[in-house]
């Protein structure tokens, strides 16, 4: 046993944690339930940890995963309920498995946001935001080399928005590797493109993982 | 409430401190208690939860029955903006609940740069900052915390101070408050009889006297209130709260790591050092103990960092067994020791290189001075020899950098003294160039000097400090001699000494100084974003107060001093006596050389401290 696949949700007063924040929740979870994790050889030692999708501030996930190395074997039926115990709120390890596939392999990733509007009808609104992903949609957005535009519509499928009370439901599949595409770009796309339709508040929660062919990731 | 926060959370930076939710968090049945503590800290959240007091209170108050104590921080400036702009109140991180909900709101004062933001803090929450303002018996409005030891500048502010170590005294107060509660006590009944356990001061009951001069005369206790206040402590230490579940943040703090406290108190009576004489008498826990909470703490945060606390950690006397027992059981784990507060003169290489083995920690000494002369001045019984001796086994053993703090503008202080630094640097350097094992890697020798603050409870609360011109004049004079490119200096700010030291021997007519600064803007003062001395002055200015006099007027030896009324266990005759011996430039041996009956030995039952 060497390479072990975790799976969690993290929600709730957990979702405001940054990604390193995560990294050292996880490696202290280990430590607390004695989970026998292996640590990098070198001059600072680390705890042999990654998270397959980062993420970002403020999204909520059910379908968080994590590839542990371990020194030695642990039952894995029982690892899921063990590291919760060691969790803060929010964090929730839902299973626990070898063989798990590359992380290459992902690329899709199911998504439903909630768009607040504190006046505006939701009826309405959702009828304007699908008129406007109806066609190529471009956002400015920031990157590590700086701002640019970015056809957001190029990398979502299954884009819908249901009308509910006080808010639109927005279902959403976006590609989530080559390129990442966070989906609060798709709430910033409707800022920049169509003001009048821009929700007074927006969050986004992750339901689950796809590859390339569309098939579940595991 | 929950709404309006979750909106403006992804609006600022690391939200993860407003939010509570993290692994150790104590939550309640907000109607299966009787009595709701906002235990507050006047500062942001990776700072106060890094403080080794507000771990322990949460755990004492909590272990009360029908009480729940939670959290509360300062906000940093963007979301305290946020937070006014949105009408979300200052709430405690358990329960998201507004301050106005507590029965008592408890804040830990360290600091008397926190005294701005404390009013901050009452007035995001929405309640009225003065004592007298506030009628009713809740929310009970209090402090406590070291700067307590002169309690009048914040005396307008809080109806009760705490003079001592809380965990002694808080759990009689909020008991007392419990029975005002239910017996529906008048505000004033309370703080009357509150006034009588041991530790309580209660400023509303104390009227400050002064001269025709405007000089600080007396305080007169009414209502039968005690003529001095003395301070309360946890006699037995060994015995006393380890808070080993506490909270694990989620997001990084200044100190994320555990932190064992060796010992209360300090043996040596360094003149300046405040710390040093107001915890005494010296207290400490066994190894056994120590080792039992270390693993114990360990094994609840996960933490990979443990660290040993104390005011000077290698007068320890079990340091060595300690260290061998603690790197028992980090090293397999992969967990780091880090050892601060070492001494120079009694640095051990061997304790070094055994607690080095996970993570190379950095070195720091602290001379204070620059001269032998004026190193017996201020008592710092470091001689040049133990240092370099000091530093050349750290560079035989493959240490490269070294840092070296001092103070500038120490009474007797001359250029000379001030020259002495730069010499000593360049002694280091030179050390390090007859002893480095690796000399490839070069040096890197960090000299930090900050200006010496007067502190009340000290052989040196009658000092002047010096003059901000005459502090950077000295500055200026330390950077033309230092010459050595191995040497790094860093100077702190004369600004923020200069109003700390107005605060730390302020009296109550400082209480509306601080007041005005906050009008002004004032808030997380000791951050540079939130310091503005050009408050300070325009608002002495307005107030016809001179802050000169405060901070830079040399005080009479005879002259009653304002906090002259608050007992902290080292009486006034062994500072005077440290005064004296101080300009004579005599050293005083410390307290396992000899007693020098400081007073503080009074505190426990035979008299004897440090039976360590």
């Amino acid at each position: 046993m060497d390479k072990i696949r975790l799976v969690y949700s993290q929600t709730g007063r957990a979702v405001w944690m940054s990604h390193l924040d995560t990294m050292r929740t996880l490696q202290r979870a280990m430590n607390r339930s004695g989970v026998p994790i292996k640590y990098s050889e070198g001059f600072n030692p680390h705890a042999l940890i990654s998270i397959l999708v980062p993420l970002s501030v403020g999204t909520e996930s059910l379908c968080q995963m994590a590839d542990i190395r371990v020194r030695e074997e642990v039952d894995l039926a029982a690892l899921p309920a063990r590291l919760t115990a060691g969790m803060p709120e929010g964090i929730v390890v839902t299973d626990a498995y070898e063989d798990a596939g590359k992380p290459a392999e992902v690329k899709w990733l199911a998504c439903e946001g909630r768009w607040e509007y504190d006046t505006a009808d939701p009826l309405r609104m959702a009828e304007l935001c699908r008129e406007l992903f109806s066609a190529p949609v471009v956002v400015t957005r920031r990157t590590k080399r700086g701002e640019g535009p970015f056809t957001v519509t190029e990398h979502v499928r299954e884009l819908t928005f249901t009308p509910e009370e006080g808010f639109v439901r927005v279902n959403a599949v976006v590609s989530c590797a080559e390129p990442v595409v966070n989906p609060d770009l798709l709430t910033a796309a409707v800022g920049q493109n169509l003001p009048e339709a821009a929700p007074d508040a927006g969050r986004f929660r992750r339901l689950a993982l796809y590859r390339a062919d569309g098939t579940p990731y595991r | 409430m929950e709404k309006k926060l979750e909106r403006i959370l992804p609006k600022v930076q690391k939200p993860a401190r407003y939010t509570g939710g993290e692994y150790g968090e104590i939550q309640k049945d907000r109607t299966a208690v009787d009595l709701r503590m906002a235990l507050c800290f006047p500062d942001v959240y990776e700072i106060g939860m890094s403080n080794t007091g507000m771990r322990i209170l949460y755990r004492v108050l909590n272990d009360m029955p029908g009480v729940w104590c939670e959290r509360v921080f300062a906000p940093w400036f963007d979301m305290a903006k946020e937070m006014r702009e949105n009408h979300i109140p200052l709430y405690a991180l358990e329960s998201g609940d507004p301050l106005t909900a507590f029965d008592a709101i408890g804040f830990s004062l360290g600091y008397e740069m926190a005294y701005t933001t404390v009013l901050e803090m009452l007035s995001l929450a929405g309640i009225p900052l003065h004592s007298r303002e506030r009628e009713s018996l809740t929310p009970l409005v209090f402090a406590g915390g070291s700067v307590c030891c002169n309690p009048e500048p914040m005396a307008d502010y809080f109806d009760l101070m705490i003079v001592g170590e809380g965990e002694a005294v808080d759990r009689e107060v909020l008991e007392l408050l419990r029975t005002a509660k239910q017996e529906n006590w008048s505000k004033a009944d309370f703080l009357r009889r509150a006034a009588g356990i041991g530790g309580v001061y209660v400023p509303s009951l104390y009227e400050p006297e002064y001269d025709e001069n405007g000089l600080f005369r007396a305080v007169h206790p009414r209502d039968g209130a005690p003529a001095a206040v003395t301070k309360r402590i946890v006699e037995d230490f060994e015995n006393s709260c380890f808070p080993a579940d506490a909270i694990v943040p989620n997001t990084e703090i200044v100190h994320d790591r555990v932190g064992l406290e060796l010992f209360r108190g300090c043996i040596r009576g360094c003149r300046f050092c405040q710390a040093g004489h107001i915890y005494r008498p010296v207290r400490s826990r066994s190894v056994e103990k120590l080792l039992e909470h270390g693993k114990e703490a360990l094994a609840f945060s996960g933490y990979q960092e443990i660290t040993l606390l104390s005011l000077s950690t290698s007068d320890y006397r079990g340091l060595n067994g300690l260290c061998d027992g603690l790197m028992d059981y980090c090293e397999p784990r992969g967990i780091g020791l880090s050892l601060p507060s070492l001494r120079a003169d009694n640095f051990s290489m061997d304790i070094m290189q055994r607690v080095q083995k996970v993570r190379k920690s950095g070195l720091t000494f602290a001379p204070e001075a620059g001269t032998q002369r004026l190193r017996d001045v201020i008592n710092k019984n470091v001689t040049e020899e133990e240092l370099l001796r000091s530093c050349a086994t750290a560079f035989r053993g493959g240490w490269n950098g070294v840092k070296l703090y001092f103070m500038l503008g120490l009474p007797t202080e001359t250029d000379e003294d001030v020259i002495g630094i730069a010499e000593l640097a360049d002694r280091v350097v030179h050390c390090w160039r007859e002893n480095a094992a690796n000399k490839a890697r070069g040096l890197r020798v960090t000299v930090s000097t900050s200006c010496f603050v007067p502190k009340p409870h000290t052989p040196f609360q009658w000092e002047p400090q010096v003059e901000r011109s005459e502090y950077l004049r000295r500055v200026t004079l330390l950077r033309e001699h230092m010459k050595a490119r191995a040497v790094t200096y860093n100077w702190h700010e004369a600004d923020t000494s200069y109003t700390e030291a107005v605060l730390s021997r302020g009296d109550r007519r400082i209480g509306a100084l601080i007041h005005a600064i906050w009008r002004r803007g004032g808030y997380l003062e000791s951050w540079s974003e939130g310091f503005d001395l050009s408050r300070w002055t325009e608002s002495a200015a307005e107030l016809g107060l001179s802050l000169d006099d405060y901070a830079v007027r040399e005080r009479a030896l005879t002259e009653a001093l304002p906090w002259d009324h608050i007992n902290m266990g080292v009486q006034k005759r062994h500072f005077l006596r440290e005064y004296e011996q101080a300009h004579r430039g005599c050293l005083s041996p410390d307290c396992r050389a000899a007693c020098l009956g400081c007073g503080a030995a009074a505190f426990l039952k035979e008299g004897r401290c440090d039976n360590g």
